[in-house]
């Protein structure tokens, strides 16, 4: 059964995105009838196995949306944009029932009865009895496990009363006060044996047929063995009806039947209407308590009635019974507990997955030291060695790339969740907009995901309350009333780029100037780019909104964005153009635990470049460099100039050479695309090395991301290059100095461009 | 003889409890995901009974029942429907298309295994 939970709360995400992509549909306009079935059934399976499950919440709330769902499919209720906004907001809080009871805890109900009253309003469903009180229905399924009796009268085989006594049926619902029946009938001749030791009074039923019975599939004969599990019975058959053959209409019913039950113990009048639950209204019945008559012998039957082993299928029934049905179904008591049952997906402990993950590290690090090892004894040159070398490399690398697919999830749910809070904070901030999602399939890991929700969730406030300008401004500015924020996720050569924009004003560049100013981040003489603007945004501390607002202003700024997406060693950046938009751009390594890197010297020292960030290389000596002012240099690359920044002297290795002669240069770019080339003394190649934090065994150091382990044995840092081109200068310059200045991109406003 | 129930339910929850509360019970389980998959599956799994959901995309329930009961041969082959609405309206309306009788979800498992074997033991 607790499969079937988890199962049933894993088909729950499915439907809520089918719920949540047709919401989308829907409030774009698109009202395809399909569209809206497939919305109402996912809300009618999450119901219908919440029911099953007990989750009585659930039910109630997943019916209210249910019924409005159904009007809106009938047509009865126009899907427009209140009809929308109300089932956007119970389709999240749809999603919280879910998530509550899959984690068993409560729910915040005092939301939920303000909107099933919105529900309840909109819908032309009638109101619940009580208000705030489930339907009668509502509670009819809520109480769980108590369906309505459930007996069918069916088809069955040619043997029904041959075998009295062996049918297996348990007893059914007890009920406490069998009462009286009207309607009695007192002249009956052919009354079967009689037990007066029961509690209930004996009944007499008359019933006959209709086509529709048998059209349905119903035959008295089952109804009859449904009656024969409520006690003693006994049938008689009046076939006085009965034509000629030559007559016969075989779509005809002609028979009556008539059935004196001696109920058992606890078996009510109603138990009894049950069994007829199915047929009433295509057949005529009457349920009237048994005379009291004494009667002696069960030599009853009358010469004109048939027996009780009469009560086979009538001789009129259209509707052949199938063959072979007999032989008791082995009910209850089977073993065959779901062989077929298959799944295809298993549940692991997050640290199991971790240990393997660090382990094909430590395997591939071994491999990398086995292999230089080799070469510097000369192995590599013998053909088998380098062949099986070769192979051990490609297999450590398919085993490495399979077990970080383990931690890669779908950055949907992420997604999810940060649509409904752009409609939440659109709902609190009075902007109308629409959200659209592109790439959602995209997966990145797990850990990744999950600490994404809290600067996402900020980017996402920042786009609505500062991003996006008031309705009536957008008119004025020629726009759609309705802002529109995407949320992307793609691939990009190795990393997962997350882009969250807006069709926005734009950065107000001239206010975030004066406020920079006004805090002392920049001095009112700084030369500043475009782009360098923007990212003040960044700086601790800055804030351009007098007052905090209740979305975005909660006391974190986009510093604390841009640090907590440094920790997952990724990197964010900011674009923006006036009055059309801002785009914020998150790029992510697609696992935390390596990393391919160029393995450079630099002052002696064995460092990593990461290649993500790598464009070129060239050496000092052919490359085309330019002095630039009095102690700055630049590259001439083909399309334009690149400001030179010597490795070692930004991590505080060495001074800043005077010349540079017979060194190397690495091209770095970053999301935004802004580039620098680093010095570095030598390049010895390029690796797959393993992440092994500083920030845990030792502290974060600045220009540093990472330490990992080489092939050799010897440990090497790896180099932050967002960090070493941000606006917070290196090392040597970081000594609380104007964290704002902004050295390299001044540069790139070369006189050349 | 074993015998075989065809369920059709869109819900892979639903499938889910079906199957395991039957199965449990000794019969054999054919599961289809809509209406269309179960008309696909009724003549090579030629089920004892059919037990369907309503509400499925493709084709619904009342479709499935109006199919199955074309045919001659399922002339008498009890179907019946699950919902989670009690409202008469709905039995009404699969009667009409042929239903035999209808199972309100939630279902109790022990209930409807009962009700089934009544009916095709």
């Amino acid at each position: 059964m607790s499969d079937l939970r988890d199962s049933f709360f894993q088909e729950c995400d499915d439907l809520m995105e089918v719920l949540n992509d047709g919401l989308t549909a829907l409030d774009e306009g698109d009202c395809d009838p399909e569209t809206i079935n497939a919305m109402f059934r996912s809300v009618h399976s999450i119901k219908g196995g919440a029911g099953a499950f007990g989750l009585d919440a659930l039910v109630g709330f997943s019916h209210a949306m249910e019924n409005l769902l159904d009007d809106v499919r009938s047509g009865a209720v126009t899907p427009n944009a209140q009809v929308t906004s109300l089932l956007f907001v119970a389709s999240d809080h749809l999603s919280d029932l879910i998530d509550h009871d899959r984690e068993g805890t409560t729910a915040d109900m005092s939301r939920a009865e303000a909107i099933l009253n919105d529900l309840r309003n909109l819908s032309t469903a009638p109101a619940p009895a009580a208000p705030g009180e489930l339907s009668a229905e509502e509670q009819e399924a809520a109480a769980a496990f108590q369906p309505l009796v459930l007996d069918l009268g069916l088809d069955l085989g040619p043997d029904i009363g041959a075998d009295p006594g062996a049918d297996p049926d348990p007893a059914l619902t007890p009920a406490p006060t069998p009462g009286p029946h009207p309607g009695l009938d007192a002249d009956l001749p052919d009354l079967g044996p009689f037990r007066d030791d029961g509690a209930a009074r004996p009944m007499v039923i008359t019933f006959s047929a209709s086509e529709d019975l048998y059209r349905t599939g119903n035959d008295p004969a089952l109804l009859f063995r449904a009656l024969k599990a409520l006690g003693d019975l006994t049938v008689t058959a009046d076939d006085s009806q009965l034509p000629p053959l030559a007559e016969l209409d075989a779509a005809t019913s002609y028979l009556t039947w008539r059935l004196q039950l001696d109920p058992a113990e606890g078996v009510t009048p109603d138990t009894v209407e049950g069994v007829f639950e199915f047929v009433d209204g295509i057949c005529t019945y009457d349920i009237s308590d048994a005379p009291p008559v004494i009667c002696e012998p069960p030599a009853a039957a009358s010469p004109d009635a048939q027996p009780p082993a009469a009560a086979q299928p009538a001789p009129d029934t259209p509707a052949a019974p199938p063959p072979a049905a007999d032989g008791p179904a082995s009910s209850g008591a089977s073993s065959s507990r779901s062989s077929a049952s298959s799944r295809s997906t298993i549940r692991v402990e997050l640290h199991k997955v971790d240990r393997l993950i660090n382990l094909v590290g430590e395997l591939v690090i071994g491999e990398a030291m086995l292999r230089q090892s080799m070469s510097e004894q000369g192995l590599t040159s013998h053909g088998e060695v380098d062949v099986a070398m070769g192979q051990l490399r490609q297999l450590s690398g398919f085993l490495q790339e399979s077990v970080m697919t383990i931690r890669a999830q779908p950055v949907r749910g992420l997604f999810h969740r940060i649509s409904r809070i752009a409609r939440e904070a659109g709902r609190e901030a009075g902007k109308s907009l629409k959200l659209v999602t592109v790439g959602e399939a995209t997966e990145l890991d797990k850990t990744v995901t999950e600490r994404l929700t809290e600067p996402l969730t900020h980017m996402v406030r920042n786009a609505v309350d500062h991003g996006l300008e008031r309705p009536e401004n957008r008119i004025e500015a020629g726009k759609p009333e309705r802002g529109t924020i995407t949320l992307s996720a793609a691939h990009r050569s190795g990393r997962v780029l997350i882009t969250l924009s807006d069709d926005g004003g734009g950065i107000d560049r001239a206010r975030v100037r004066r406020v920079a100013e006004e805090k002392g981040l920049i001095s009112p003489d700084d030369d500043l780019s475009d782009s360098d603007i923007d990212n003040l945004l960044f700086l601790p501390g800055f804030s351009t909104n007098a007052e905090v607002s209740k979305l975005s202003g909660r006391g974190v700024g986009m510093d604390v964005v841009r640090s907590e997406i440094n920790a997952l060693g990724g990197r964010v950046s900011l674009q923006s153009q006036p009055g059309e938009g801002t785009t914020v751009t998150i790029s992510l390594p697609l696992t935390l635990a390596v990393l391919e890197g160029m393995i450079v010297t630099v002052a002696g020292e064995t460092m990593v470049v990461p290649t993500s960030a790598l464009r070129e290389t060239f050496r000092t000596d052919e490359a085309a460099i330019h002095d630039f002012g009095a102690d700055a240099r630049v590259l001439a690359v083909h399309d334009g100039y690149v400001p030179i920044v010597d490795l070692g002297a930004a991590l505080g290795f060495r001074e800043e050479p005077d010349t540079i002669t017979r060194q190397s240069l690495l091209l770095i770019e970053n999301e935004t695309g802004e580039r620098t080339a680093l010095i570095v003394d030598a390049i010895q190649g390029q690796h797959e090395v393993v992440i092994k934090g500083l920030e845990q065994n030792y502290h974060q150091v600045p220009g540093i991301a990472a330490a990992t382990i080489l092939g050799d044995g010897n440990i090497a840092l790896i180099v932050d290059t967002d960090q070493l081109m941000s606006s917070q200068p290196p090392v040597t310059r970081a000594v609380a100095d104007k964290p704002a200045e902004v050295p390299f991109r001044s540069a790139q406003a070369c006189p050349a461009q | 003889m074993t015998k075989k129930i065809l369920a059709v339910d869109d819900s892979r929850t639903m499938r889910g409890l079906l199957e395991q509360a039957l199965r449990s019970a000794g019969f054999d389980v054919e599961l289809a995901e809509d209406g269309i998959d179960g008309l696909d599956k009724l003549g090579p799994a030629n089920p004892d009974l059919v037990i369907t959901d309503i509400n499925m995309p493709r084709l619904d329930g009342f479709g499935v029942i109006e199919e199955i009961r074309k045919q001659d041969r399922y002339r008498a082959l009890p179907i019946l429907v699950l919902t989670t609405e009690s409202g008469s309206d709905l039995k009404d309306r699969a009667r009409r298309a042929g239903a035999t009788g209808w199972v309100v979800k939630p279902f109790d498992e022990a209930k409807l295994v009962a009700a089934i074997s009544r009916i095709v033991a």
